[in-house]
């Protein structure tokens, strides 16, 4: 392809100062006006795994078109979210308009979609790669392909995405940019030449990566004058503002004013206002097919928009939805309470605002006789399930108690009846259940050959199969395994690290229920059953489970006034039992002058920390003890 | 009324469990007798604590047997002469078995001490060692049976729950003091306070740890031996004849004022707590150059209950319902249910009170019935 056949088309419309005696990055670019030709927009995601530098090339890009200034330039400006800058991972995705002049002094826009880098966004990123032509498929060189890269790649290559390879961090002590190099070519079948060569870190290779856009990513395809049909990709909570969607407009034009329908709702509304997204919002009269954009409706709950949803006009009666919509439906369960009984409306209160800016959250009501009132919640996955917590407590000063998390089972009672069971609670008495269900995922991990021992006895030991073992390359191979998604959730992320020192990364995909034999565990302290501790777990491994499970609530329970019991119980047989002895005595020999305030801070403090325990029976428990299943090895 | 106290902090040798600010070194001793008599001076020419009659006077430490006669004497003018100190006023000075002497006794009495507290804490010579006492077993014995002569309100401090001690042991220590007549005991569980030399001989295992559980036995049965003696359990730690209470020990538990004189002494007006430096030589400076080293407390309102709550819980009288506001009576009593229905507190006449069984979770307790900013 001629690298500037695209610097040959020139656009009437375009904006002025188009001539080509002005030299890249020596001028800023005039504003340009709205209606550039779809021949000159690109619409393109990253795909990295974690930390393989995505964030920092997205500041690099957006540097070198002068989108955004030194100055303004806070390091990874799409990261938005505290907990997304601290975590370094992207969780919810955002996008920017990038206004880009070629070395033939065309213009283009560049619509730089940014995507979750995290296994339990997958929908949220297939979502956003449909919006997208093309994609920088970026390998960090001292890293090479990670699993996380290659699912969003097959999720890419699904979408028909035009890939451009590029290996990032070439500037760093152990970059090894041949072998990552074969490892892409091995994976995509480009050639060595196609392959770009960066550093976000220092600059390097980014006009490079600016051209490749505009030479190989498609313009986009549509038609500006059939009926309206944008791709919501995402949506943000404002409080002053509301929901604003993020769109791809496939077909079409969205005028200000415009009465829109949501395809998958069918709820209308007015486009009270839209524009584009540049570092920040800004608003147009009209947004034309090819382009990306934002609306503002006055929808004040996430939970009206749905990501993939479809956009039309209001009178269209015969819309056409994007295809690849899917309700998001949760993976995990927990409970969520108040540390303290009096603060349920507080949290409810919270949860709900949480969730107009979150739509993938999801809860009701429940009542633990442990806890109180509080909410069944449903998360994409575990990551997504900590992120809630954290932002519960840090953005709306919630204490909270998680219970033990659990996937959603089907129980088939004898009666025929079928029970979904997001709660222990829910689990039919086994007399009357025929027999239960439980949800599998493909497992996808790469590592070095030196782990595949490890991993195997990890797998294995979490009732996983061994489906297919290929060598990407000689140092890298790729095991696949079917595995119950319940043994993910309990602590398996933290074993693979520490079993293969690191070096590995996993994916995995649902792929369906299959019968199990599973069992409900539950928890007695002094013989009180704690139902926020009940757990539903496969009898084969139960035994080792409550007995771990025992040892660990006796490491978190504080000694009490008298004994407590830990039991582990499956029905009415006990499996397992740890006592705490009583505290003998806890009172200070001396209390004089000097002896008072010291005193005081002490009690005060411990005061404090039991304002973070519930009291069960006649037992304290802390907040921790009930994630304490997740604690297991530790 | 208000108290004083005079911090004397200077020890022969370190006993392995205290925490007190002291010095082994009597090099300073002079200087810093002096110095304690210019504080009174500033700190009564200061408003920190209002003029009124001084009730209580108190010699500890460290070790204040160990000063002269004539420099109690001088300390004792000098308070005088600064504060107006009632007539009756209890002064009581902390005496080690070793240094009761007749001369010394003679010279205190003379000096105005009418009360002694001494620092026995056992009649037995494998305890003593154990805890690095500076005395002997001998010595508090023979010591005691001289103080008796000539002072009649005495106390002496014991330490029980030490690694060794066994009940029956613990038993003829309580006896032995009741004998020779002391009116008044202070009865201590021996504390493993972070830092001491008896934390990091634990923690080395060179000694024995504390038996949390022999210390609840051994506290359960002196109180049963007091009270058959006809002692009042007027405080956790504390047991007196009747008219024998500690007045100036009494006052910290009511919340009166209080002004304490030399290094690492605290001092309280009803809202403010000092402390002054723990610290000889910078203690002696400041003095020198006419400033009190000191660093201080506001305390809020919520932590003024706290250490209301925290300290007369402690004591017989027990936490008086109606000193607190109608929101914090209600929140104390909820809070007190669990602890009432398992037999540790009694609320009768608007009052709640440790039971026997109580006494040994004061601190729990207290730490529940605390209020949060």
């Amino acid at each position: 392809m001629d690298r500037f056949a695209a610097g040959n088309v020139s656009e009437p419309g375009a904006a002025a100062g188009n001539s080509p005696e002005f030299p890249l990055k020596s001028v800023p670019l005039q504003p340009r006006k709205w209606g550039i030709s779809m021949k000159n927009i690109r619409n393109f995601c990253i795909i990295a795994h974690i930390d393989h530098g995505k964030s920092t090339l997205a500041d690099r890009l957006l540097q070198a078109t002068n989108t955004i200034s030194d100055r303004e330039m806070m390091d990874q400006v799409l990261d938005d979210m505290d907990l997304e800058r601290e975590k370094g991972i992207t969780i919810k995705s955002h996008a920017i308009q990038i206004d880009y002049r070629s070395p033939a002094g065309e213009n283009y826009t560049l619509n730089l979609i940014d995507t979750p880098g995290h296994v339990d966004f997958s929908y949220e990123v297939s979502r956003a790669l449909a919006a997208c032509e093309g994609a920088l498929l970026l390998v960090d060189a001292t890293q090479g392909i990670q699993a996380q890269t290659i699912s969003n790649l097959y999720l890419a290559i699904d979408n028909d995405l035009e890939i451009i390879p590029v290996i990032n961090k070439i500037d760093m002590d152990g970059a090894m940019i041949d072998e990552v190099k074969d490892q892409i070519i091995d994976l995509i079948g480009c050639k060595p030449e196609d392959i770009l060569l960066a550093s976000g870190r220092t600059g390097l290779g980014i006009d490079e990566v600016l051209e490749a856009i505009v030479e190989k990513i498609p313009a986009p395809a549509g038609d500006p004058e059939a009926p309206l049909q944008a791709l919501i990709f995402d949506s943000v909570f404002n409080s002053f503002r509301g929901i604003i969607v993020y769109y791809r407009i496939l077909n079409g034009a969205l005028k200000k004013g415009n009465k829109v329908k949501f395809v998958s709702t069918g709820q209308e509304y007015e486009a009270d206002e839209i524009g584009i997204l540049k570092l920040k919002m800004t608003e147009r009269n009209e947004v034309r097919a090819g382009d990306v954009g934002y609306i503002i409706t006055g929808i004040k709950n996430a939970k009206e928009v749905k990501v993939g949803d479809t956009i039309t006009l209001a009178g269209n009666t015969n819309p056409v939805a994007i295809k690849g919509f899917e309700e998001v439906k949760p993976m995990v369960f927990a409970g969520i309470y108040p540390v303290n009984t009096d603060e349920f409306e507080e949290l409810r209160d919270c949860m709900e605002k949480l969730q107009l800016n979150d739509a993938s959250l999801t809860f009701e009501l429940e009542t633990s006789q442990a806890l109180g009132f509080g909410f069944r919640c449903g998360f994409l996955g575990m990551l997504h399930m900590e992120i809630i917590q954290e932002r519960l407590e840090r953005e709306f000063k919630q204490t909270v108690i998680t219970t033990v998390p659990n996937v959603s089972f089907i129980a088939h009672t004898t009666k025929a009846e079928t029970i979904i069971v997001n709660n222990p609670t829910e689990f039919p008495d086994p007399v009357k259940t025929d027999r239960i269900e439980e949800p599998y995922i493909k497992a996808q991990i790469i590592t070095k050959p030196d782990y595949i021992g490890n991993i195997m006895t990890l797998c294995l030991g979490k009732r996983g199969i061994l489906i297919n073992q290929s060598y990407l390359t000689t140092s890298r191979v790729e095991l696949i395994f079917e595995m119950p998604l319940t043994e993910i959730v309990f602590d398996f992320y933290d074993k693979l690290k520490s079993q293969t020192r690191g070096y590995a990364s996993f994916d995995y995909h649902p792929i369906g229920y299959k019968d199990s034999d599973i069992v409900k565990m539950d928890i007695l302290l002094n013989g009180d059953k704690v139902d926020a501790l009940s757990a539903l777990i496969h009898r084969s491994r139960a035994h080792e489970f409550g007995r771990k499970l025992c040892e660990k609530l006796k490491e978190l329970l504080p000694r009490q006034q008298f004994q407590i019991a830990i039991q582990a119980a499956i029905g009415a047989k006990i499996v397992a039992r740890e006592n705490i002895s009583a505290m003998r005595k806890d009172v200070t020999a001396k209390c004089y002058g000097g002896d008072i305030s010291r005193k005081r801070k002490l009690l005060e403090k411990q005061k404090e920390g039991k304002k973070r325990m519930r009291q069960i029976g006649n037992v304290e428990v802390p907040q921790e003890a009930f994630l304490a299943v997740l604690k297991l090895d530790e | 009324m208000s108290g004083i106290y005079i911090h004397i902090p200077f020890c022969r040798q370190a006993c392995h469990y205290c925490n007190f600010h002291f010095s082994t070194s009597l090099h300073y001793r002079e200087a810093l007798v002096k110095a304690l008599g210019e504080e009174a001076a500033l700190a009564a020419a200061s408003d920190f604590i209002k003029p009124e009659p001084v009730a209580t006077v108190y010699l500890g430490g460290g070790t204040p047997s160990l000063l002269s006669g004539a420099e109690i004497d001088f300390l004792l003018r000098q308070v005088r002469a600064s504060y107006p100190v009632a007539g009756n006023a209890e002064v009581t000075l902390e005496a080690n078995p070793d240094d009761l002497s007749t001369g010394k006794l003679e010279d205190w009495k003379a000096a105005g001490v009418n009360r002694l507290s001494i620092g026995v804490q056992s009649f037995f010579e494998e305890d003593l060692l154990w805890m690095n006492r500076a005395h002997n077993a001998v010595q508090a014995r023979k010591g005691l049976e001289l103080a008796v002569q000539y002072f009649s309100n005495i106390t002496l401090d014991l330490i029980y729950g030490v690694p060794g001690l066994s009940n029956d042991r613990w038993k003829q220590n309580v006896q032995t003091a009741l004998e020779l007549g002391a009116p008044h005991l202070s009865c201590y569980a021996l504390t493993v306070e972070p830092q001491t030399p008896l934390d990091k001989m634990i923690r080395k295992h060179i000694k024995e740890p504390v038996d949390a559980g022999l210390q609840s036995e051994q506290f359960l049965l002196l109180m049963d031996w007091l009270q058959a003696a006809g002692y009042e359990h007027y405080e956790v730690s504390n047991f007196a004849k009747p008219g024998f209470r500690s007045r100036h020990n009494s006052a910290y538990w009511k919340g009166t004022p209080y002004y304490g004189l030399g290094p690492a002494a605290h001092s309280f007006n009803g809202d403010v707590r000092r402390w002054n430096i723990a610290n000889n030589q910078q203690y002696i400076r400041a003095i020198r150059s006419g400033t009190i080293p000191y660093e201080e407390e506001v305390l809020t309102p919520i932590q003024k209950q706290n250490e209301y709550v925290m300290i007369a819980l402690r004591t017989i009288e027990g936490l008086e319902l109606k000193k607190l506001g109608k929101e914090a009576q209600q929140q104390i009593l909820k809070q007190a249910t669990r602890h009432v229905a398992r037999g540790l507190l009694i609320v009768d006449n608007a009052r709640i009170r440790l039971t026997k069984e109580g006494k040994l979770f004061a601190d729990g307790i207290a730490a529940d019935l605390f209020a949060t900013e």
